[in-house]
């Protein structure tokens, strides 16, 4: 059987998000009760979370999620991030053991620092230099898997449903002001954990909802520009578009919207002229990057969150608020099991960025 | 507290409470009333099969599909892919649909789908369309479009009124636009309304204020015209 | 020598119209309104049998066959006897007839979506088939109040990712030019003038006109460069890469001669490369050059035959400042070329669109420049598989002559086209009108444009550009591992 990575596996889902404008932090249960309503639209084979501003003691430092399949990994690792990083601390992630979850590779959490010579000799900025660092490792070193290696947050996941994924890290544990979830239903079995979601790269972390028809367009636009597509999925391609649209092109995360999910040219065709020429001008620049066919997506990132659809809505998404909470969903039931009475709820149109930020006082 | 099987000893009236996100509520009923409260999930009431179903607040995705007759009545709003493929019976919501509300809903002899949206509908609005009626209100959006893009879009029978004076966006030229006259609307949209008025207690003539258009396929523009035989 | 023989059976009425129509002088009229045929003249254009009224006509292979020799075939020893009798090199029209040379997008077999996601009904859903041809910046700018400023160097805009290729005034007629023209400007693409200079009547075609700078530089001036959309640097074609070109003084008459500015009945010769392109920096000089002369305000395309090292050469082509690279692949057509070039010289569209999209990647341009591929794309699934395989469009020459009546007979090279698209006879020119042609070119690139968007929507993809590079989209069948290596697809199955 091949390891998810070898081949291609398509996989539908079940996301869901919440988000606190005011910094507020909550723990894992919220999520965990949300995505579990959504059990049906998964089959076991892979759950995860990723949270923000769960390690407010280290925020300065990236921490590091990784998953390693013999000791050996884990030591070629170590000597690697020893080389280029300042090592603050370094621990096992605790688990619970449960019967639902089996074949856990080893999960190791580590928070560094880039060694400040190396760093000012590579002249790259901290988060490249961080970045380069964690697809190297993916790349090249067999049977170890960054699993996230953002500021202050951390993504966990697993083989098995959410709920028992949330179970097995004891993700009640934790407290952030961001949570999205993933319960997967691929259509194969992946072979190890790293294939399910979410998927990160620095502080962007995305779970998706859906197969995209455009996947090997985008894969071999995207890796033109330093990205490597190690899982073939539509997860991780999507994230490094998002990283390399924002970070190295410097867009918004709306603008990245309107390339990823554009309009159609009859319906800019009818926007006002200033209008038509921006969104045309993404269109033409950045036409490798349209992703076509199903998706819906919730985008975490440092002190925000973003949900989108394809342009056509494929994929459901609901959206809802409560005083300064909000939430995303594939259904609304599983906004309602933890939020009975929301303010508002609505579906945002196709294509249509909903992105949520801390308010002003809040920001860390 | 009482136990029983629906499917079994079948029901007259019944009321299901707290619910969340469950599947497949009142599929393929044939009779008897059920009225649910919460968020039922997705594939409410498909095939659904003369029985009538009440819902208080929202409906998730795919709700009376591949309904063949009855009625769905859901007081708030509906996800997506409401009553595709649905052959006969009324599916009537108060607030809006989603996108792909009524696709390639049909009609056959005396079955025939009627949908009624009160609000406003998402994007791909009774695609296909293949027989049937669908009205769009847009109550409380006046002046607003009440339709996505791409209403009616592939549609080659059947019609979709919308009471607006509005055009939708981008219709296809496939499609031919006309004015409802009082004559028309008096004949086939007052029964149809005034049903639906009572099933939510409102008042019919709110509904039926202002004008109508509809919309239906041009029949001198086949699809066929674009093959050619090998 | 004779290759095909004339028959005719009994309802003939004797109307001689197969006598009129024939250009080959293949049929004459004999005695008492009776039928000569000169089977050795005749090359198969179909142009009697087409327009015989009762259908008496018969073209057939001749049964009369060499002595089978599974070495020296029928072809080489007709070859052997013609050149030890004229001690000429054999000269050929058309594409390359190598049959041992696979097609490779008869081998390539495209996917479509099942559960995973879902199809699309390409005629009731939206369907996005627009093109846009061009360079494109490697950042994107704002300025000061953070707006962004467009700085995208201008672009072709295509309605289908379907071009006319280059074919020159001269080497067709200037009925056909106006169809071409007529029909681009209808569908929203674009025709090629060639290297034969622009007649003045089509001027007015201006947007929908590229105009073609190549080695002879025929007709080449500041109003034809700025009468144009974009403008082509020829340096090669597919079906002679690294050969000129001959238009021989018979045909350099008339329009011709003003046209191409060349004086009526002296030949045009294209030399075989640009004497002032001798190496790559010079390429980009000249690109650079025709910027200036139509003031940045129009692409450069830079055409290039499809030989083994087209991937690098593209590259260069790439950073030369040209928007546009188009690549003629082995199958290409032509007016006339030697045959042993031909079917000899370059590599299939298939592989060198794969080896040049992939190279391009590597080393991280591809973004910047449009490629169209042309050479052999018959039908709407040559073109989604070339796409699929990295190119933005293709181009079509001879499915376009075909549509205007051409049977491939592959005599451009006498000049005596009796459907009148290869000669400038006046008598056969006028054979083709050119609004029917017109109206002929604009079906057929629609229903190749229908059937792309169906192929599209059966794999879910709704905009072209998703499908762009798109190689999952692909699987081979009958290809060895070095073939799906070139092509970067899986075998089908995998």
């Amino acid at each position: 059987m091949k390891k998810e990575g070898e081949v291609r596996i398509s996989s539908g889902c079940a996301i869901s998000g919440i988000f606190c404008r005011d910094g507020r932090r909550i723990t894992g249960e919220a999520i965990k009760k949300s995505i579990a309503v959504m059990h049906n639209r998964s089959n076991g084979l892979g759950g995860g979370f990723a949270a923000y501003g769960i390690y407010p003691q280290y925020k300065d430092y990236f921490a590091l999620h990784i998953f390693y399949e013999s000791q050996a990994a884990r030591e070629e690792t170590e000597r690697f991030l020893d080389k280029r990083f300042d090592i603050i601390n370094l621990s096992k992630i605790p688990v619970r053991q449960t019967p639902k979850i089996s074949d856990a590779p080893l999960i190791w959490r580590y928070f560094i620092t880039p060694l400040p010579h190396l760093l000012q000799d590579s002249q790259l900025d901290e988060d490249e230099y961080t970045s380069r660092a964690t697809i190297r490792i993916n790349d090249s070193i067999g049977g170890a898997y960054v699993v996230s290696c953002g500021k202050d947050m951390g993504v966990f996941k697993a083989v098995g449903y959410p709920e028992d994924v949330a179970d097995f890290y004891r993700i009640e544990e934790y407290e952030g002001y961001s949570w999205t979830a993933h319960g997967r239903y691929p259509t194969n079995t992946p072979g190890w954990w790293a294939g399910s979601h979410p998927f990160s790269l620095l502080d962007l972390t995305v779970v998706h909802n859906g197969e995209i028809s455009s996947y090997d367009a985008n894969r071999r636009a995207v890796e033109m520009y330093g990205y490597s597509c190690n899982l073939l999925t539509d997860t991780e391609v999507i994230t490094y578009i998002l990283d390399y649209l924002t970070r190295k092109q410097g867009l918004s995360l709306k603008e990245c919207s309107e390339v990823i999910a554009a309009p159609f040219w009859t319906t800019i065709s009818i926007k006002d002229e200033e209008e038509r020429k921006r969104l045309s001008y993404l269109r033409k620049m950045f036409s490798s990057f349209l992703i076509t066919g199903p998706f819906s997506i919730l985008v975490g990132f440092r002190g925000g969150m973003m949900a989108l659809n394809d342009r056509l809505k494929l994929r459901s998404l609901v959206a809802a608020e409560k005083g300064n909470t909000v939430y995303f969903s594939s259904e609304e039931a599983a906004i309602r099991v933890i939020e009975e009475e929301p303010d508002r709820i609505w579906a945002p149109r196709g294509g249509e960025a909903m992105i949520v930020t801390l308010d002003k006082e809040a920001e860390l | 507290m009482k136990e029983f099987d629906i499917r079994k000893d079948g029901h007259e009236e019944i009321m299901v409470t707290d619910c969340l996100g469950e599947r497949y509520i009142g599929c393929g009923m044939k009779d008897g009333v059920m009225h649910i409260k919460g968020t039922p999930g997705n594939a409410l009431a498909s095939y659904l099969d003369g029985g009538t179903v009440y819902v208080d607040g929202n409906a998730q995705d795919a709700a009376a599909d591949t309904m063949n007759a009855g009625l769905l009545a859901i007081k708030g709003s509906a996800g997506d892919a409401l009553a595709y493929g649905m052959r006969g019976g009324r599916v009537y919501v108060l607030g809006d649909a989603g996108y792909r509300a009524g696709v390639h809903m049909k009609a056959y002899e005396d079955k025939k789908s009627i949908l009624v949206i009160g609000g406003r509908a998402g994007s791909f609005l009774g695609e296909y369309l293949a027989g049937g009626i669908i009205i769009v209100l847009g109550l409380g959006c006046e002046g607003k479009s009440i339709t996505g893009y791409f209403c009616g879009n592939g549609m080659y029978a059947g019609t979709i009124y919308l009471r607006t004076d509005k055009v939708p966006l981008n219709l296809s030229d496939k499609l031919i636009r006309r004015n409802v006259s009082d004559e028309e609307k008096d004949r086939i949209l007052r029964p149809i309304i005034a049903d639906y008025a009572s099933v939510f207690s409102i008042s019919a003539e709110d509904c039926l204020k202002g004008s109508f258009i509809a919309i239906e396929a041009d029949r001198s523009k086949s699809y066929s015209q674009l093959y050619a035989a090998v | 020598m004779r290759r095909y023989r004339i028959r005719k059976d009994e309802s003939c009425v004797s109307c001689l119209r197969c006598v009129s129509e024939c250009s080959f002088g293949a049929i004459e009229k004999g005695k008492d309104r009776t039928l000569v045929f000169h089977h050795d003249k005749c090359t198969d254009c179909q142009r009697c049998v087409s327009f015989c009224p009762t259908g008496a006509i018969y073209i057939t292979e001749d049964e009369n066959r060499f002595r089978q020799n599974s070495v020296f075939r029928e072809d080489d020893i007709r070859e052997i006897l013609l050149q030890a009798e004229t001690g000429g090199v054999l000269l050929s029209s058309m594409g390359a007839s190598g049959k041992s040379v696979p097609i490779y997008f008869d081998k390539l077999l495209l996917n479509a979506s099942q559960v995973t996601n879902p199809s699309i009904d390409p005629l009731r859903e939206p369907m996005e088939t627009a093109v846009f041809l061009g360079q494109r910046p490697e950042e994107v700018q704002r300025d000061q109040s953070g707006r962004i400023v467009d700085n995208l160097p201008p672009h072709l805009e295509l309605r289908t990712p379907i071009m006319f290729s280059a074919m020159s005034y001269g080497a067709i007629s200037l009925n056909v030019h106006k169809a071409l023209a007529a029909a681009a400007e209808k569908l929203g693409t674009y025709w090629n003038t060639g290297e034969g200079g622009l007649h003045e009547s089509l001027y007015p075609y201006k947007e929908n006109t590229i105009v073609q700078v190549a080695s002879g530089r025929f007709g080449v001036h500041g109003t034809y460069l700025n009468t144009a959309a974009a403008i082509e640097i020829k340096i090669g074609q597919g079906a002679k890469p690294g050969i000129g070109g001959h238009l021989t003084g018979k045909k350099i008459i008339g329009d011709v001669s003003k046209t191409r500015m060349v004086p009526e009945g002296l030949d045009a010769i294209s030399p075989a490369p640009h004497h002032d392109i001798y190496s790559i920096e010079d390429l980009a000089q000249l690109v650079m050059s025709i910027k200036e002369a139509t003031h940045y305000t129009k692409p450069v395309i830079v055409k290039a035959a499809a030989v083994h090292n087209i991937a690098p050469i593209a590259s260069g082509i790439a950073r030369s400042g040209a928007d546009i690279i188009s690549i003629d692949g082995y199958r290409g057509g032509t007016g006339a070329a030697p045959k042993r070039i031909r079917d000899n010289v370059g590599i299939p569209i298939e592989l060198a669109i794969a080896a040049v999209d992939q190279r391009l990647r590597e080393e991280r341009i591809r973004d910047r420049v449009s490629i169209i591929a042309s050479g052999g794309i018959r039908n709407s699934s040559d073109a989604v598989k070339a796409i699929a395989l990295g190119a933005d469009a293709v181009s079509i020459g001879t499915a376009a002559l075909c549509a205007l009546g051409c049977h491939i007979c592959a005599s451009c090279h006498t000049g005596r086209c009796a459907w009148g698209l290869a000669t400038q006879d006046p008598k056969l020119t006028e054979r083709l009108d050119p609004e029917k042609g017109a109206e002929r070119l604009v079906n057929l690139v629609n229903a190749w444009t229908r059937e792309i968007k169906e192929i599209m929507g059966g794999m879910g993809i709704n905009s072209i550009e998703a499908l762009r590079g798109n190689r999952m989209a692909l699987r081979g069948v009958d290809l060895n591992a070095k073939e799906l290596e070139v092509l970067g697809i899986g075998y089908a199955g995998e």
